[in-house]
């Protein structure tokens, strides 16, 4: 079954506006984009969609009660909300460095939470 | 009463001051060090370094510049890093009050007041929000109204939520961004609504923000009456026509707390307007030649406070600019040389820095445009006659454009005025 999907490449500021249509596990045309780089953006947004997390979560004892977070690589996008919830759930003893894991394999992603600030003990 | 003999005055002489330790101050802090300045100060008055960049939580700093795609508290801390290697002087929460033409700088804090004396002065203090009261929205006046940045620091910060259910006016990058972390959060965001036929952030951020989490986006609409008397209750939002008039009957009532304004950026010079400092009424930014010097000699100006920048990358970049040559000015000595060119902007171009050009040579122009074009012709005339055309495609006043041009010395001494004008192609 052929199906039809508008995207929009976000690879550069132009935003192209791409028709794609997709045979089951193949893309069967693209159209619109300007480049070839839009190709490889429909693939993955239309296979594999994925999105960097940044988030944060609650520091306890620390100069600021909340410390940033990202996700070491892109999450699945469908992962996205579960993996929330687990970061909602946790808490992490002040002091905090920068880079350092807040949780080893989310949601079992094999991608961890990873500090992106630096939040020294009150 | 306070006796006039308690307040401790503490005097000091520096070789540059920075006044702002966001983005831009601390580029041009670590820049002016590195280009020979010993005795480097950065005034801030928050008790933290880094300005707006520690609630950016989001990555998409630092691309350009490093190659790597970094949050906003990642971004600060590698300059926050530097500057503690070089030694630069920090002075937190701590207010300017005022320096004038001789660059002495009156400052206040808990320790008492402070007089510096400086050889050069980089002005980097940022940017403000706009508010409801400069759009004029009618209505009343209860709790739930923020600006988005504020909305921001509430929850990336403070661990504060500013409401539940959402409404977002403006569709600029923070507010596409804040609707995104709102979602996050739990909130319900009914929706962005921009008074342009487009979104003015970047369609990255219309996807990932927006489209993702099914959020709609009321383009040609505005808001025309807040309601509510403790808390904001509902907002009335109505469509516009193409001179953002309101077209009667087409208005909706959306009940909601929140409404969060994503209206754009002003800068933050009220510290300039009492020395004598030329200032661009389309920036609202200090005119500056193309070393990022002031019309008051010795004062720099850069970030934010010059003109609002799309990205920190290209703010840092010329930030760092401006702090070597705030540097540069302490060994060099003055050619006062009287003859200028001014820069203006001409059709299709809202504004070009610098507004100022003090000696021939090579000088880089940044400038936003009116509205998005597809393909364009860039002109530059000097005094009628054309003296550089370029092709430039996918123009769009939310990207800014960056122009090197070259200025031969017999055009600096016949021209008075060079002109930055856009045409359609």
């Amino acid at each position: 079954m052929i199906s039809e999907k508008n995207i929009t490449c976000v690879v550069c500021p132009i935003g192209c506006k791409i028709l794609v249509k997709i045979d089951e596990t193949q893309l069967e045309t693209v159209e619109g984009n300007k480049c070839k780089k839009g190709i490889e953006y429909v693939k993955n947004e239309v296979f594999d969609p994925r999105r960097m997390l940044t988030t944060s979560v609650l520091v306890n004892g620390g100069e600021w009660p909340l410390v940033s977070v990202k996700s070491s690589k892109p999450v699945p996008k469908e992962k996205l909300f579960s993996i929330l919830k687990e970061i909602k759930k946790t808490v992490v003893n002040a002091p905090v460095k920068s880079a350092q894991i807040i949780i080893k394999n989310t949601a079992n992603t094999e991608i961890n939470i990873v500090a992106t600030k630096t939040v020294k003990k009150s | 009463m306070v006796k006039p003999e308690v307040i401790k005055v503490i005097e000091k002489t520096v070789d540059v001051a920075v006044i702002g330790g966001g983005p831009a101050g601390l580029a041009s802090a670590v820049s002016a060090r590195e280009h020979g300045a010993k005795n480097v100060v950065i005034i801030d008055r928050n008790n933290w370094l880094g300005g707006i960049l520690p609630q950016c939580i989001h990555d998409g700093f630092g691309v350009e510049e490093t190659g790597t795609s970094m949050t906003g508290p990642e971004y600060a801390e590698m300059y926050i890093e530097k500057a503690e290697k070089q030694g630069i002087d920090v002075m937190k929460e701590t207010m300017v009050l005022q320096f004038d033409k001789k660059r002495e700088i009156v400052a206040v804090n808990k320790r008492g007041l402070h007089k510096i004396k400086t050889s050069a002065i980089v002005l980097a203090m940022g940017c403000r929000e706009k508010t409801r009261w400069n759009v004029m929205i009618p209505g009343d006046r209860p709790s739930g109204i923020y600006t988005a940045g504020v909305a921001q620091a509430f929850i990336n910060l403070y661990n504060i939520m500013p409401g539940k259910n959402v409404i977002i006016l403006g569709s600029g990058d923070v507010g596409l961004i804040m609707a995104r972390r709102l979602k996050f959060e739990g909130a319900n965001v009914l929706g962005v609504v921009e008074i342009l036929p487009y979104a003015s952030g970047l369609p990255r951020n219309v996807v990932q923000c927006l489209e993702d989490y099914d959020i709609p986006i009321f383009l040609n609409h505005t808001v025309t009456c807040i309601n509510g008397k403790e808390r904001v209750k509902q907002v009335i939002i109505a469509q516009v026509d193409e001179k953002m008039n309101v077209i009667s009957g087409t208005e909706k009532k959306i009940e909601c707390d929140t409404l969060l304004l994503s209206l754009g950026l002003i800068t933050e010079n009220e510290l300039v307007n009492n020395v004598g400092i030329e200032i661009d009424n389309t920036t609202g930014g200090p005119a500056v030649n193309q070393y990022f010097e002031t019309t008051l000699s010795g004062v720099f100006a850069c970030g934010n406070c010059l003109q609002v920048y799309d990205t920190v990358d290209v703010l840092a970049t010329d930030a760092k600019k401006a702090g070597k040559n705030a540097a540069k000015n302490l060994t060099i000595k003055r050619k006062d040389n009287k003859i200028i060119t001014k820069v203006l902007p001409g059709r299709g171009v809202r504004h070009v820095v610098p507004q100022i050009i003090s000696e021939p040579g090579k000088v880089h122009l940044t400038l936003r445009v009116e509205k998005p074009i597809e393909s364009s012709v860039l002109h530059v005339i000097a005094d009628d006659k054309e003296f550089l055309k370029k092709r430039l495609l996918w123009v769009n006043p939310a990207n800014m454009i960056g122009v090197d041009i070259d200025i031969p010395l017999d055009l600096m001494t016949t021209t008075q005025n060079l002109e930055v004008m856009l045409d359609d192609f």
